[in-house]
């Protein structure tokens, strides 16, 4: 057993570090983070932000109720069915 | 450790490339703390990056220092962390209040001004201080509302405050313009009252305006150029008593770095039309 | 009079639908409801905000409107504990599990908890890859007792949906989400290569239970027993290593790393 796993690690590894040449871990990669042209995404996961700046934005307004899903999810096949199964008049 | 007295920029992480690559003319960047409490990537070596090349400026929104609970520990303890981690040449936080029984609303809210509400805003600054070890400065907020029970004016409460505890104030000239209009004062009248000798930095910042059955009603919204009056009292500031280190901030819609260098600008020609005008 | 606790308990209630606290006045005090809505709107849209910040495929999938309305339900039911809006919103995976509407969307929970990690990984603390001569060596020595340590932010989800892949389809110049025929079980690898780059990876069961006995502190040879069936041992490192994430080794039972 012993031996077995430590050769499995060894040609794991060189495996590894021929396609790899191992991975270089200090760049301050802004383009990947920030290059994101699609709306409503961000593929660099900041997190939130916070500020101290208010909002002329009407958030609290509108109806809380009526979830009904109308994004991409509508083109998204489960086993269930297409997208949303609830009707759009709500 | 103070600022420098010259423009300085809100940090936004989209702009980290061009202030590395072209080490614009800043006197300082400021960031809000909170967004710097995770335990590491980018955030952080962006910001240790940025420290090597300019003051910094660590602006709190989440203490909630006007507000009727004790101060978090845990926060003030991960605040002391960054400050001992960046050394900051200032900490700065708001005249509001933002949790009531341990939840957070997120937003910076007004208080009334009362003799207890001052004993209570005194003792917190009192703990910030000695929990973080240096003297912080406490900003005049925007508000909307008034309370009928505040029976000290703003500015004899924020001079109170820092009498009693020796904090700085942070002087928000938007802030001044956006309450004074709103509530339809006359912000020079605030500013004459405002213990000028205690300002350690000043904000400037756009706002939005809206109309009520009443006139104006001017939105803190961070989201655009400093207005034209707002300019014009800060200027008058810094002819009264000479250069302050000056963020401009904006947070929402947050342009190209060049247009928020033109902001910086222009508030450079002010502070430097002063300091020749000081000199002469 | 109103104490400032009760002053306090009265305008969080008005924020959160009320009617504006008793002292709260204006120079025309028939406008004092109207102005005292830029507060209201400054919560709901600050918190708003920051979940969608956390769970951009959500909103994504769900469509703004329909996003911003689950999220003032989610403020309401659990709102922030902490002045740090990075640290808020970790039940809304469960959250959306619950509503009603959501019943059909099965994989969207799944999408949030992939989301979640994303955000935890970008903010996780900092380890320097090992350098694969040093782990050579040290793997030499240590036999089947070997350990890895891997970089604090690796994460393994085991889901029950294809969300991994629909994570992937929202994502710019992502292959389309799988259909109702290639449906399947994923499990999804996240972690932060270097600073910045957070890795989303659907990979083979076994490589995700390996990766999953080595968090919990098992040996490498325990690691690889549980791995099951179909584990490949190359693709499993070829993972790990080209994407940084072995940042220790050591013996068990030793004291190194």
């Amino acid at each position: 057993m012993k031996t077995e796993t430590t050769l499995g690690i060894a040609a794991a590894l060189s495996c590894a570090m021929g396609i790899a040449s191992a991975a270089h871990a200090d760049e301050m990669k802004m383009e990947k983070c920030y290059g994101v042209a699609m709306a409503g995404q961000n593929d660099c996961a900041a997190g939130p932000g916070t500020t101290c700046a208010g909002t002329a934005t009407k958030d609290y307004q509108g109806n809380a109720w009526k979830l009904v899903p109308a994004g991409t999810c509508e083109t998204i096949e489960t086993p269930h069915g297409m997208g949303s199964l609830m009707p759009k008049e709500m | 450790m103070t600022l420098p007295r010259k423009p300085g920029l809100g940090f936004k992480p989209e702009h980290f490339p061009t202030i590395a690559e072209t080490r614009p003319d800043l006197g300082f960047f400021e960031i809000h703390a909170e967004n710097y409490m995770g335990a590491g990537g980018l955030p952080h070596a962006m910001l240790q990056r940025l420290r090597e090349d300019y003051a910094l400026s660590v602006h709190g929104v989440g203490l909630s220092i006007g507000g009727p609970d004790p101060l978090d520990r845990g926060h003030l303890a991960r605040l002391k962390a960054l400050c001992d981690r960046y050394d900051p040449e200032s900490f700065s936080e708001h005249l509001a209040w933002a949790s009531h029984g341990g939840a957070w609303m997120h937003d910076l809210l007004p208080l009334p001004y009362t003799q207890e509400t001052l004993n209570l805003v005194c003792d917190h600054v009192d703990e910030v201080q000695e929990h973080l070890g240096r003297q912080m400065l406490l900003e005049n907020p925007a508000t909307y509302v008034l309370f009928d029970n505040s029976d000290i004016p703003e500015t004899a409460f924020l001079s109170e405050i820092s009498r009693r505890t020796g904090c700085g104030l942070l002087l928000d000239v938007n802030n001044v313009f956006v309450s004074c209009v709103n509530h339809r004062q006359d912000p020079r009248a605030y500013l004459a009252e405002f213990p000028l000798a205690q300002i350690g930095e000043v904000h400037l910042a756009g706002h939005e305006e809206e109309d009520l059955p009443s006139g104006p009603f001017l939105i803190d919204s961070h989201g655009r150029e400093v207005a034209e009056p707002v300019w014009a009292l800060y200027a008058e500031i810094v002819s009264k008593i000479g250069p302050l280190p000056s963020l401009i901030e904006w947070d929402n819609d947050v342009p190209a770095f060049p247009v928020l260098m033109a902001e910086a600008e222009r508030a450079r020609t002010i502070l430097e039309g002063q300091s020749h005008a000081l000199a002469s | 009079m109103l104490s400032h606790r009760d002053f306090a308990r009265s305008f969080r209630d008005a924020i959160r639908g009320g009617v504006a606290p008793e002292n709260a006045t204006a120079c025309q005090p028939a406008e004092t409801e109207r102005r005292f809505d830029v507060y209201r709107n400054n919560v709901a849209h600050s918190l708003s905000q920051a979940l969608a910040r956390h769970y951009p495929v959500i909103e994504r999938l769900l469509g703004e409107e329909c996003f911003n309305g689950t999220a003032r339900l989610f403020i309401d039911q659990y709102p922030p504990r902490t002045p740090v809006l990075t640290e808020w919103g970790e039940e809304f995976a469960a959250f959306l599990a619950e509503i009603e509407t959501f019943q059909s969307l099965t994989y969207l929970p799944d999408v949030a908890q992939i989301e979640w990690a994303r955000s935890r990984a970008y903010h996780s603390a900092d380890a320097d890859p090992m350098m694969p001569r040093d782990l050579q060596a040290i793997a030499q020595e240590a036999g089947e007792k070997l350990r890895l340590f891997l970089h604090p932010s690796v994460q393994v989800l085991q889901m029950l949906t294809p969300a991994g892949s629909i994570w992937a389809s929202q994502q710019p110049g992502g292959a389309p989400a799988p259909t109702a025929a290639q449906w399947a079980p994923e499990t999804v690898l996240i972690a932060r290569k270097g600073l910045a780059e957070v890795v989303t990876r659907t990979v083979p069961a076994p490589i995700g239970r390996f990766i999953s006995a080595l968090l919990n502190g098992r040996t490498f040879a325990e690691a690889q027993a549980s791995a099951g069936e179909g584990f490949e041992l190359n693709a499993a490192f070829l993972l790990l290593v080209e994407n940084a994430l072995i940042v220790g080794a050591g013996r068990k039972g030793g004291n190194g790393k």
